[in-house]
């Protein structure tokens, strides 16, 4: 890979990284469109993106945890349903359109930006 | 009832963050709005959640050959600079401005979502299975 190709992906990862630890969330929106962007194909887009995402969340939560914004238990409640969607949506990922997916995710978001910014 | 609320959340936040879609975005969201916990530390509970939720996801990505391994070093050596500037940006706001600037944040990812939802054919096509750019045969010939 050319130097050129390595500040474009390191540049990708930078801002990932800043969102990941401000939001804790979100780096994703950023990453897949520009991996997208980049050349590479929609569907492995959205799996590198999982794979350039992790690390940074695993950076995340230490530096949460070391500043005490972090409660390992209270995360356990959401987990079987979370790790059962995943897998799920991995595993749908290569076979369906995402479009409806989507756009049900976008109205949950707008959603919830109106309420937290009227709350 | 609130398990049945919590396992939806979970389950929909679980599809969407596998699929790269950010996700982690309707659990913060739950988090803050409904159960009342402040903006920093729902941030910290949908971190710990999404970690496993990550690792399954990667394990199925990678079984399916769906990861570009290629891009991962660099992304991930300046992404963990970025996250050192963001949990520092993160604690220097505090829950009150952050949860503000998050909102505005998720508001403007929302709209772009809903326009290119919109936007792309029924058919969308970039889930269409049409032939893969391939970045390691450009590369050999680079």
């Amino acid at each position: 890979m050319k130097w050129k190709e390595k500040f474009k992906y390191g540049a990708l990862g930078f801002v990932s990284g800043i969102l990941n630890g401000l939001f804790g969330a979100g780096g994703g929106v950023v990453v897949v469109p520009m991996l997208e962007k980049f050349g590479i194909h929609a569907k492995k887009a959205h799996a590198t993106s999982i794979a350039i995402i992790l690390p940074a969340s695993l950076i995340s939560a230490v530096l949460y945890f070391a500043n005490g914004n972090l409660d390992l238990m209270s995360a356990t409640a959401y987990l079987p349903t979370g790790l059962l969607g995943a897998g799920i949506g991995a595993l749908l990922l290569k076979k369906i359109t995402v479009r409806w997916l989507k756009l049900l995710f976008a109205l949950v978001i707008i959603a919830g930006a109106v309420r937290i910014l009227f709350q | 009832m609130e398990w049945i609320i919590i396992g939806a959340i979970a389950f929909l936040t679980g599809i969407t963050a596998s699929m790269g879609l950010g996700g982690g975005f309707i659990l913060v969201i739950y988090l803050t709005v409904f159960a009342q916990i402040p903006q920093l530390a729902a941030q910290g509970i949908n971190l710990v959640f999404f970690l496993p939720i990550a690792a399954v996801s990667l394990f199925f990505h990678a079984k399916n050959r769906m990861i570009e391994k290629s891009v991962i070093l660099p992304s991930v050596l300046f992404g963990a600079v970025g996250v050192l500037i963001g949990v520092w940006a993160a604690n220097a706001l505090g829950s009150e401005w952050l949860s503000k600037l998050f909102a505005g944040f998720i508001l403007l990812v929302g709209i772009r979502e809903l326009v290119m939802a919109f936007k792309t054919p029924k058919k969308n096509e970039e889930m269409e299975d049409k032939p893969e750019p391939e970045i390691e045969i450009k590369e050999l010939s680079e």
